[in-house]
């Protein structure tokens, strides 16, 4: 973790952990994919051209956000609302800069800005259980993998959404693949009671206050069981890195 | 709405989203977060997936749906154990999609 620069790693270790963190973000992408052709497909539908709707993708490349603003676009919601709007859907990125802030320490400013850039949700999970095993000096560049990824597949569905519309029959319920696929990433997470009192907390919350605007459900759902994973952390009687739950 | 409107909310959507996503990483260093708050951070992922996971599968319409008829419910269920027993993602997916789709009779 105090480690300076990694000492010129290998060319083939670097790009070991690229594409593994690519190959990882791949089960993402058959939820993520349809999403992005309906984002292109409703952006013209909202009366945005073909090249500003591409522009959101490129520039703010956030999901939600994007998909709520072309809504209010098409209400003729003043623009300063829409960009306060898309400042509290991205709120919940807050709590993935803090986590990666420790991991990225060590890296040089432009990682840092670019690894920032490509912080989306589906980056953050993939790349989250990456840094939870050990030997992370090159986790970096399974991050940039991931998010690269991520950011490719947004820009080329979005273009497909834009030029063909969207052509996913609903029935196939590709967006279910999301779900499943935070499924498998939780459970090395799950690895003791405060992380399992985190799960829970934010799992029940996070239902309840589905109904809520601008993903503040996520939010506020994320928080508390954070603080609740936090208490049983500090109260239990058992310590963190029990092992004997896992297997 | 104009085509300088539409710019200026992507511009400006793009600043603010970039600014939450750099804020922590560029600012503040890790010696200098409180240590409450740096232990907290390992209960994010945990924290966010389940809340990622939980409306998806209970409220997949909207309203609160537990039941048989809910079948993300149901095949979300079959895919927890079988991600729990398998830690293997495609195998998970492949489970719970072919569940749905056999519980909605494609």
């Amino acid at each position: 973790m105090d480690s300076s620069h990694p000492s010129s790693p290998s060319r083939s270790s670097v790009l070991h952990e690229f594409l593994a963190g690519v190959r990882d973000q791949l089960p993402l992408l058959v939820g993520v994919a349809p999403f992005g052709m309906i984002f292109g497909a409703l952006a013209l539908a909202a009366g945005i051209p073909p090249l500003e709707a591409q522009g959101f993708s490129l520039f703010v490349f956030a999901g939600s956000a994007q998909f709520i603003a072309a809504g209010l676009i098409a209400d003729s919601v003043p623009p300063v609302i829409i960009v306060l709007t898309i400042l509290v859907v991205n709120l919940r990125h807050l709590l993935y800069s803090a986590t990666f802030s420790s991991y990225f320490q060590h890296l040089p400013a432009r990682w840092k800005a670019a690894l920032a850039w490509l912080l989306t949700d589906e980056a953050f999970v993939v790349a989250s259980i990456r840094y939870q095993r050990s030997d992370t000096i090159l986790a970096h560049w399974y991050t940039f993998g991931t998010g690269l990824a991520l950011w490719v597949a947004w820009q080329l569905s979005t273009a497909i959404g834009i030029l063909l519309g969207a052509y996913i029959p609903a029935n196939w319920s590709l967006d279910f693949a999301l779900p499943l696929t935070f499924m498998a990433l939780i459970t090395p997470t799950l690895s003791d009671r405060p992380a399992w009192g985190a799960a829970l907390s934010a799992g029940i919350l996070a239902a309840v206050l589905a109904g809520l605007p601008y993903k503040l459900g996520l939010l506020l759902a994320a928080s508390f069981g954070i603080a609740v994973g936090l208490i049983i952390e500090i109260s239990g009687p058992l310590k963190t890195g029990m092992k004997e739950r896992n297997g | 709405m104009s085509i300088i409107s539409i710019w200026g909310i992507i511009i400006g959507g793009m600043v603010v989203t970039y600014a939450i996503r750099l804020s922590f990483i560029a600012l503040v260093p890790q010696d200098r977060m409180p240590d409450l708050f740096r232990r907290s951070l390992r209960y994010v992922p945990p924290a966010v997936l389940a809340a990622l996971i939980t409306p998806e599968l209970f409220r997949p319409a909207g309203p609160f749906d537990i039941s048989l008829g809910n079948h993300r419910l149901i095949a979300g269920v079959v895919a927890a154990i079988i991600a729990w027993r398998s830690r293997n993602t495609w195998i998970t997916i492949a489970t719970g999609m072919i569940m749905l789709w056999l519980l909605s009779g494609i």
